[in-house]
């Protein structure tokens, strides 16, 4: 039902999506939705796959089968030259920030600009230092990446994501490794962002209040498919156990505590022998 | 800015400092200054056995050195050695009975065309023969000559006869 | 019988690491001419690559100089051919030392850094930030590395030999009393410019080519963790070290081998 509501709404379908390295399979038939002008928050566990969707979305990697469409078009089907185009459109936020470290601040949030508009040089200059002052760094504009401190290195990372004001920013552990002051203004600036410029975002996280904090829907992944789905008020309260016990963080339950082992009864008999 | 018009700078020093190596190769330590025959005209000189003379050998003319050896062909007809010699422009008044002779630098050095002048009055020009020639010394050949001919009997020279039989 | 099965694996993986290697170079090849068009990026690079380098090349190209100077004129003086020690010196570097010596120079100081340099733009995902935001990192970051490497080892090559020549000459006239004008004379005598310079500096191309694209290639393929890039560098060093010297055979072959 809530599909068929918000058909018209969204900005990335997928569907049907099986991945795989070798053997190992870690996306099972698996689809999901994002909507678009929302922040849409993918959980679970590590090693779940959620920085993999996200590859997905960019067309980095191409799924065994399914379909990723973006507004409509299908992403695993495009040739290098239409990928690009259409990742003019996309902003992204890594990990590891991925600052470009040869050049200082400001050309690292003016890289897209020249790369891919032909506006002169002193429009970008007032462009860099929009998106600057939107993540309070104006001033640290000719500082050298390796200058910085985490999380003013990471809000470069997202000065640089929203350049080109694109339609779609993705945002991969952007949580991870901050003190806890760093951590605030990136939420802060993750919700002010997105209804500022009108994006959709898409957040990888497993960090749950803060996830949860600036969400306005919420999928949680785990298994290689979909555990659960929903508002993030419906969430914390979901009578599904696997989606309550990583909520609330529960140290057992549907997740064994325990790898599969033997009785321990046994195990130590064994050791005596 | 300031700093990107410096590495500029280094960058375009270092490039000149390759080139200004390359120069000093090629003039200070190549011939490319002296022994590069630019305005040159070609000889030719027949020989029975040219011995272990090597392209690019220097050409001389009372221990002067005035050109070099550029080609080494057989003849077909003849089965004997033509040598091309490179001459130096500015030695153009060669005789024309000047002859040519193949020898060796030093006891075992390498060999090299030495040119004798003759006594005419017109001059060797691009293109013509030297008639006069003398073979390179064989070794072997020298040894079987003093061994088949007794102490000094024929003399080496003499074996190693000229190419004027042959015109 | 597991080992026959280790063999084959193994023959294998080094054809398919060989195709690789010519399907990045045919595309860095192609990249190379546009980024010919930055050149600009290119310039920032032969800092990184050849002014950096210069100075090891200076001080090793004095040394080896030297050396060959003082080994030289006590070996010929023996066979009283000290008079040809400018020649001795001097093919020595423009044919063999001044190449390859800094060809291995080359690989060590500049070739390893491109790797680590690359290889942690890998690591630290500079190079997917890239894809993502829809600039192609080869022509981008390893074109204008690879052309740099181009051109800079002919020229540090070029020095290297020039400052040998040098050493030589101080050694062999300022020390031990040799006529400069003999040094200098013999040197001119016997040292053929095509011959001897010109395919020295063909060598030195043929080096910097497969030096800086062993160089490129082993960053761009890093396993993007602090151990994968560690051992990309090493694997740059040894490889490009092996390469220089089985391809310094062949083209000394090929080169020298006639008459």
């Amino acid at each position: 039902m809530h599909d068929t509501e918000q058909k018209q709404a969204q900005l990335i379908e997928v569907n049907n999506l099986t991945f795989g390295y070798g053997q190992r399979l870690i996306f099972e038939n698996i689809s999901l939705q994002i909507p678009k002008g929302k922040v849409t928050v993918i959980m679970g566990p590590s090693g779940c796959g959620k920085s993999t969707m996200l590859k997905f979305f960019g067309g980095s990697l191409t799924p065994h089968s399914g379909e990723v469409i973006f507004d409509g078009i299908n992403i695993p089907d495009l040739k290098r030259e239409k990928l690009f185009e259409l990742r003019k459109r996309m902003g992204m936020m890594f990990q590891s920030n991925a600052l470009l470290t040869d050049i200082n601040v400001f050309e690292n949030v003016a890289f897209p600009l020249r790369e891919h508009t032909d506006l002169p040089d002193s429009l970008i200059h007032h462009l860099v230092l929009l998106k600057l002052e939107m993540v309070g760094l104006r001033g640290a504009r000719d500082l050298m990446p390796a200058e910085l401190s985490g999380g003013m290195a990471r809000r470069v990372a997202l000065a640089r994501a929203i350049a080109l004001d694109p339609d779609l920013v993705m945002y991969d552990e952007p949580f991870t490794g901050l003190d806890p002051i760093s951590m605030g203004v990136a939420v802060k600036l993750i919700k002010e962002l997105n209804e500022a410029l009108g994006t959709t975002s898409v957040v990888v996280t497993h960090d749950v209040p803060e996830g949860a904090g600036i969400a306005d829907y919420i999928y949680l992944l785990g298994g290689g498919t979909v555990v659960g789905h929903g508002a993030p008020a419906d969430m914390m309260h979901s009578s599904n156990e696997q989606v309550n016990q990583f909520m609330n963080g529960l140290p057992d339950g549907p997740v064994a505590f325990h790898y599969p082992a033997e009785a321990i009864g046994d195990d130590l008999l064994d050791i005596r022998q | 800015m300031q700093q990107k018009r410096g590495i500029d700078f280094i960058v375009g020093l270092f490039v000149l400092g390759g080139l200004a190596a390359l120069v000093f190769l090629a003039l200070r330590v190549g011939n490319l200054s002296s022994a590069s025959v630019n305005n040159a005209y070609h000889l030719y000189a027949e020989f029975d056995n040219i011995g272990g003379l090597k392209l690019k050998a220097p050409v001389t003319m009372a221990g002067v050195n005035i050109g070099r050896v550029t080609d080494v062909k057989i003849d077909k007809e003849f089965y004997t050695a033509v040598v091309e010699l490179s001459i130096d422009a500015n030695y153009d008044n060669l005789p024309e009975d000047t002859s040519a002779a193949i020898l060796t630098s030093g006891l075992l050095g390498a060999q090299y065309v030495g040119l004798e002048p003759g006594a005419e009055e017109t001059y060797l020009k691009q293109g013509d023969k030297i008639e006069i020639t003398q073979s390179s010394l064989v070794l072997e050949n020298l040894i079987s000559t003093f061994v088949t001919s007794g102490a000094g009997g024929g003399s080496a020279a003499q074996s190693n006869s000229n190419a004027d039989e042959f015109e | 019988m597991n080992w026959i099965a280790d063999v084959g694996a193994k023959a294998l993986s080094i054809v398919s690491n060989l195709g690789l290697a010519g399907r990045f170079f045919a595309i860095l090849a192609g990249a190379s001419l546009r980024a010919l068009g930055r050149f600009s990026l290119v310039i920032k690079q032969l800092y990184a690559v050849g002014v950096l380098t210069l100075l090891i090349i200076l001080v090793s190209g004095l040394f080896v100089g030297m050396v060959l100077g003082l080994q030289g004129y006590y070996t010929l003086v023996s066979f009283g051919a000290e008079s040809s020690l400018g020649l001795v010196v001097a093919l020595s570097l423009t044919r063999e030392l001044g190449p390859v010596l800094s060809a291995l120079l080359f690989a060590g100081r500049a070739g390893s850094a491109l790797t680590a340099e690359i290889g942690l733009m890998k690591a630290t995902q500079q190079l997917d930030a890239m894809e993502m935001m829809a600039t192609d990192p080869v022509p981008m970051v390893i074109a204008p590395r690879f052309l740099a490497g181009l051109i800079a080892l002919p020229l540090l090559s070029a020095i290297f030999t020039a400052v040998g020549v040098i050493g030589g000459y101080l050694i062999g006239v300022q020390q031990l009393g040799l006529d400069s004008g003999v040094y200098w004379s013999a040197m001119q005598e016997g040292v053929d410019f095509y011959a001897d310079i010109i395919n020295g500096v063909i060598k030195s191309m043929v080096f910097g080519l497969i030096v800086t694209f062993i160089a490129v290639y082993q960053g761009y393929f890093a396993i993007p963790t602090s151990e994968g890039v560690s051992r990309a560098t090493t694997r740059t060093v040894v490889n490009a070290s092996l390469s220089v010297l089985g391809l310094d055979y062949v083209l000394t072959a090929l080169m020298f081998g006639e008459v």
